[in-house]
């Protein structure tokens, strides 16, 4: 589903690279998590595949589309096959949790109706539907991520993509969100996940990469956090 | 497509009230700007209007002697009338200036008598004569004044051309309309110069609060139009009010101002602010409509790229 071909990202001045030679693919309904310090690349490789940065070499493919060959004007179009959740949330501020899932979809082109029906049912797999009518400011970190998450699956999307998503979580917050992430992988979603935290990836118990200095140092099916 | 333009009209105006504060800066900043377009418009409006009634004052006059014949007269006159910088010839004949001058002198005795001792009308006929532009009196008065040589010695038509007595206050007043016209166009470049870059730079500011919003909106897959819609809505939202609100701050202003330009100017501001009501709101408000969507699109478009 998601395919890396010998992909480098070298910084302006030549040297520094963030990606070395990365290759390694990611198979439909797969649960992937990828590990690694800080710096290792970890983000510059999701943001490959959102299409936020672009490789200095390789080919990265989704199905069999080459990512950085799409116009332009077609990115919004793409971008929309994938549900993206980040370590700082982001989330509209002068929009409700409601109207935060809604713009997914309103973007989306998406009826009146499909936005009535699906938006609520996103907001209860999150556990949130009695915060729908409260702005990002009015809630918690955890909460916060709950929407952001809800965001990202309620227009079904192929693939979701997590960067630290429990990063600036408490524990209680990081197992709702693992375990949130772990139902929507259940459900058939492919799902891709940077992270730190030693305790998520054994709690999981699927695949893991381990990066380091931009390159992928291991690749185990059902790993354990190793650094 | 329509559903599309109906969630950006509505996006347009929860923006406008969710970011009340930023919203009410851009409308505050953006009617000081109107109202200074305003008072430039204003300003010209009335130096225009004096200037130009200032200038239907003046006009050169032409005194036929009193033996003229008529065909003379008339022949001149027709000259004149031909020539491109003449707006407006006024013939006064040699019964009317007597009519004039008893009229003007009727108060006076002696001057009285004279005429009537005198028995015949001694005043010949004169034509009084407006050019278009300040500039051209000269070449007019050089025409008649060839035309006044050219008459036979024994057979004079023309008496005098009074040219020569104004000239002096013709090019005095010609000079200080070309610096009025001229000094106001340059503050009028200088203000609406001044009135873009800030209104430019505030709704810039608007906007960069919002880039999160906008790098947010376009990882969620929302398309350029649909991002942008909604703030070029804003933009244009702060325009009109701006506009109305620049409007009325005008209207008292005027009440007060009619008076006093009117004895002053012999041009009641109020009076025109009220007829030309239309006109001045579309300039006004229009100009704001057009600044808040340009300033508005200028901006986004900076967030857009990636």
């Amino acid at each position: 589903m998601i395919y890396f071909d010998n992909v480098s990202k070298l910084y302006n001045d030549g040297r520094s690279a963030a990606l070395q030679e990365v290759t390694f693919q990611v198979a439909p309904k797969e649960f992937v998590s990828i590990v690694g310090h800080s710096g290792a690349g970890k983000t510059t490789l999701l943001k490959m595949i959102i299409a936020e940065d672009r490789p200095t070499d390789g080919q990265v493919f989704f199905e069999s589309i080459d990512i950085h060959q799409i116009p332009r004007t077609r990115l919004p179009h793409y971008r929309r096959k994938i549900g993206t959740v980040f370590q700082d949330f982001k989330l509209l501020p002068n929009k409700t949790a409601y109207e935060n899932i809604a713009f997914a979809m309103e973007a989306n082109g998406r009826t009146d109706d499909e936005i009535a029906e699906n938006v609520p049912q996103a907001l209860s797999l999150v556990d949130l539907s009695d915060k729908a009518w409260n702005y990002p400011g009015e809630l918690s970190g955890g909460e916060k991520q709950r929407v952001a998450i809800a965001r990202a699956i309620v227009n079904q999307p192929d693939i979701i993509v997590a960067d630290e998503p429990t990063g600036n979580l408490d524990p209680i917050a990081t197992y709702e969100v693992v375990q949130i992430l772990r139902k929507i992988n259940d459900l058939g979603t492919t799902v891709i996940m940077t992270t730190h935290n030693k305790g998520v990836i054994d709690e999981l118990g699927r695949r893991v990469i381990t990066m380091d200095e931009g390159r992928i140092v291991r690749d185990d099916s059902s790993g354990k956090y190793v650094l | 497509m329509f559903t599309a333009i109906r969630r950006i009209t509505r996006a347009g105006f929860v923006g406008f009230w969710r970011n009340a504060y930023v919203s009410l800066a851009s409308i505050f900043v953006l009617t000081v700007v109107l109202f200074v377009i305003g008072a430039t418009m204003f300003v010209d409006q009335l130096l225009t209007t004096s200037l130009g009634a200032l200038q239907s004052k003046v006009d050169i006059n032409v005194y036929f002697v009193p033996t003229a014949s008529e065909e003379d007269i008339s022949s001149i006159r027709k000259a004149v009338e031909a020539l491109p910088d003449v707006a407006l010839v006024t013939y006064t004949s040699r019964e009317e200036a007597l009519e004039n001058f008893r009229n003007r002198y009727s108060n006076n005795e002696i001057t009285m008598q004279a005429l009537n001792e005198l028995g015949d009308n001694p005043l010949g006929a004169n034509i009084a004569i407006q050019a278009k532009e300040l500039s051209q009196y000269e070449s007019i008065s050089r025409f008649l004044e060839e035309q006044r040589l050219q008459a036979l010695p024994q057979n004079p038509v023309i008496e005098t051309v009074n040219y020569g007595r104004n000239k002096e206050a013709i090019e005095t007043l010609n000079t200080i309309m070309d610096t009025v016209e001229r000094s106001s166009s340059i503050i009028t470049i200088v203000l609406i110069f001044a009135a873009i870059l800030i209104t430019f730079n505030t709704i810039r500011l608007a906007i960069y609060t919002a880039r999160e919003e906008i790098s947010i909106m376009r990882l969620v897959g929302a398309s350029n139009m649909f991002i942008r819609g909604p703030f070029l809505l804003q933009g244009i939202m702060y325009g009109l009010v701006s506009g109305v609100l620049a409007l009325l701050i005008w209207y008292p202003i005027m009440v007060w101002l009619g008076p006093r330009t009117e004895a002053f100017f012999e041009f009641n501001l109020f009076t025109y602010f009220v007829s030309d009501f239309s006109s001045i709101f579309m300039v006004i408000v229009g100009t704001g409509i057009v600044l808040g969507f340009v300033s508005s699109a200028l901006a986004i478009a900076r967030y857009l790229r990636v």
